[in-house]
């Protein structure tokens, strides 16, 4: 184990002394960055980008608080430069509008949700009852918008109740409220904390408490897109610095080392893997500085980090294994690093392409990196990103698999 | 002196191509061997079986009483090898190196560094070990080259071609630290297509040319091989027509062969004195002017040219 961190150690510091290297994995994420956020208006608040006012329809069919803390979660100002909200009544024109790709969700707040959270005079509840959220397969990064906000607010609401639960509890044991009087405390107990504004900081998408609500933030998108286009770069390299190694000798030279030639590959990769990680948490780190961008949870940051770098290997590895020489390497892996980009939606919302280039775009690393990282600026946790997660480290895994198969067949690790 | 080193029938083949055509050989214990022969003779893939890093056809070799085939991890523990190109990392300096690579060789903490300030002092570049290795000449190179295969002190030392491409002054202090080794008791397979390097450093020399061994002994036994020839060189101009001169010489009585070399004719005769006057005749008729002369006495070259009919430069 050791040989192979010394191999992936010796990459990442090799990656980081190549100027040349450095100004594509470092400089350029950041120049495209700034020159998109001006083509794009990103610094004149324009809400041009198609993340903005995520269209969603609201069906409350709930006759109690809740469901209206909800919807006006929804219409409030702190949301309204990311979601332009439209209540309906009728459920079926709601989910029609999805499955026609008019709107983003539709959020169904069922008839009794309030009833099932709170309880009654007699202090039982009803069944409980979930709310639906409809989403649009095709526009990924908006639905995960709507989700994010939903699932804070439920969370909001389950903590109210059980907050309510043991504060009621507490007053009647210690005698200053009457038993019978428990329901209607808790029930007020609970509202309060559903509406309670603090709640719900973490879906705001910039600026403290009692300053002007912003707008959805450009860069917050292009950053990422850019930092992921860029690191298909840094890994396609990568894995050309194996082809590389042979020619000149120091590939042939480990493998008359006592290390086998499968330690030697795990520690390229592990190479790929630290000089991708450093290169995006590099990016990120500078952009939080530079251009004051929340990206969000750092502990969800992070993880999705690693898998964006993962997936983005397995690319790497898999680029290797069929190409010949360094140079059909490089070629090959800036018209993939483009591909993906464009394909991957790097440059613009991808929920504006056609349907098949949606589906086309899953195939990315790209594509599953920036839908986390979308819904991690709009205050999504771990626990919102763990499809884009898996995702990822399973596409990763796969293309390994198959590259190792390939590298094998074709006597890439023999002199 | 017991044997460190068996090669058994090893034979490689690339496809219908034989690179390595069934040599067998030993090399003893603290013994320079060299492998002597021209470009594409089978020399480094010879090399590339023996570390291990290609798999022979058929055949085996056993180095230190393990198989190269079977045991390959336990040989790679054995060896050293310098390969014929540098194969070192440009951007990392001469200490990050040989740090490196003396890791790969399970050396580590103290013991690491011990051996990489002992290499260093070896190769001469101690002054330079924080530079990156990018900023080196060819010489330096060579002699990190060279320091990476001796860091973790190997039983059997490869050497492909350590001279190839450098200056005369490198190439000098390169020989002369392949001694010391040898009087360290370092055991060294060495291959060259030089001659001089061959005779100056081998105890034993084997002749390779198009995958055979085609001689094997000491200097004295292969010379004797040649007998009582002797080679004269006749160096040309160079638009001659040293072919032309080499077709007419070999029809001359006492000319055993006669090849060309660059804008030489190279004649293996018994006897320079009465082949010399017919062979400037011969130029002379021919409007060539002989620019020098030289007799050399039997040598490894004579005896490549006796046994395949070429000169090793061919």
């Amino acid at each position: 184990m050791k040989k192979i961190f010394l191999l992936g150690w010796k990459d990442l510091v090799l990656a980081f002394r190549d100027r040349a290297g450095l100004i594509l994995m470092l400089v350029a994420p950041f120049a495209l960055t700034l020159g998109l956020g001006f083509v794009t208006g990103g610094f004149t608040q324009s809400n041009s980008t198609g993340l903005s006012s995520v269209p969603v329809a609201l069906v409350n069919l709930d006759e109690g608080e809740l469901g209206k803390g909800l919807v006006d979660l929804f219409s409030s100002k702190e949301l309204a430069g990311l979601v332009e909200p439209e209540s309906f009544t009728d459920l079926a024109a709601a989910r029609q509008l999805v499955d026609e790709d008019a709107i983003a969700a539709a959020v169904i707040i069922p008839s009794g949700f309030s009833a099932s959270v709170i309880p009654d005079s007699s202090g039982g509840v009803s069944d409980p009852i979930s709310i639906e959220l409809y989403t649009s397969p095709s526009r990924p990064n908006s639905a995960g918008i709507v989700q994010s906000i939903v699932t804070r607010y439920l969370n909001r609401v389950e903590m109210g109740r059980i907050g309510g639960q043991v504060t009621v509890g507490q007053l009647v044991a210690s005698g200053r409220i009457q038993p019978q009087q428990a329901a209607e405390v808790g029930a007020e107990i609970g509202k309060k904390q559903a509406e309670n504004e603090e709640a719900f900081t973490s879906i705001r998408l910039k600026g403290e408490e009692g300053e002007a609500a912003p707008q959805f933030n450009i860069l917050a998108y292009m950053a990422p897109g850019m930092a992921l286009m860029f690191l298909m770069f840094t890994v396609s390299n990568g894995g050309r610095t194996l082809l590389v190694e042979k020619t000149q000798g120091t590939l042939p030279r480990l493998l008359v080392a006592p290390i086998t030639s499968g330690q030697v590959l795990l520690g390229k990769m592990f190479g790929i893997f630290f000089t991708g990680s450093a290169q995006v948490l590099i990016l990120i780190l500078a952009s939080s500085i530079i251009f004051s961008l929340k990206w969000g949870n750092p502990l969800a940051v992070l993880l999705l980090v690693l898998a964006a770098v993962t997936g983005a290997v397995g690319w790497g590895m898999l680029l290797t294994a069929l190409v010949k020489t360094s140079g059909q390497a490089s070629s090959i892996g800036l018209a993939v690093m483009l591909t993906f980009g464009i394909l991957g939606g790097s440059f613009f919302d991808i929920t504006m392409m056609p349907r098949w280039m949606q589906a086309a775009s899953r195939i990315t690393p790209n594509s599953w990196g920036i839908d986390g990282f979308t819904v991690l600026a709009a205050g999504g946790g771990v626990a919102a990103i763990l499809p884009d997660i898996a995702g990822l480290l399973v596409m990763g895994s796969a293309l390994f698999a198959i590259s190792l198969v390939l590298f094998k067949r074709r006597g890439v690790l023999q002199g | 002196m017991a044997a460190i080193l068996e090669v058994q029938q090893l034979v490689k083949k690339y496809g219908e191509k034989t690179a390595v055509n069934g040599i067998s050989f030993e090399i003893q214990e603290s013994e320079i061997f060299s492998l002597l022969g021209p470009n594409g003779a089978g020399k480094t893939t010879t090399i590339s079986v023996l570390s291990t890093l290609l798999s022979p056809t058929s055949g085996d070799a056993v180095i230190g009483g393990h198989s190269v085939t079977k045991e390959p991890m336990a040989v790679r523990k054995l060896i050293g090898v310098v390969p014929q190109d540098i194969a070192l990392y440009e951007e990392l300096t001469a200490r990050e190196n040989l740090s490196f690579w003396g890791q790969m060789y399970n050396l580590s903490g103290k013991e690491l560094n011990t051996r990489i300030d002992q290499v260093l002092e070896q190769v001469g570049l101690s002054s330079h070990a924080k530079e990156r290795i990018r900023t080196f000449s060819g010489g330096m190179k060579r002699r990190v080259n060279i320091g990476v295969g001796l860091l973790h002190k190997p039983r059997l030392l490869f050497m492909d071609e350590p001279t190839v491409g450098i200056d005369p002054q490198s190439r000098r202090a390169i020989l002369d630290s392949v001694k010391e080794l040898n009087r360290n008791g370092m055991t060294v397979l060495y291959t060259t297509h030089y001659m001089e390097e061959a005779q100056e450093l081998s105890h034993r020399v084997g002749i390779i040319d198009h995958g055979d061994l085609i001689a094997l002994g000491t200097q004295a036994e292969l010379t004797r091989q040649v007998g009582e020839y002797e080679s004269l060189q006749l160096e040309l101009g160079e638009m001659d027509d040293a072919a032309g001169l080499a077709e007419t010489l070999r029809k001359v009585e006492g000319v055993a062969q006669a090849t060309v070399v660059d804008h030489n004719v190279i004649l293996v005769t018994t006897s320079t004195e009465k082949v010399l006057a017919p062979a400037v005749s011969c130029a002379t008729e021919r409007n060539i002017k002989i620019h020098s002369v030289t007799i050399q006495e039997p040598n490894l070259e004579a005896v490549f040219l006796h046994l395949t009919g070429r000169a090793l430069r061919d």
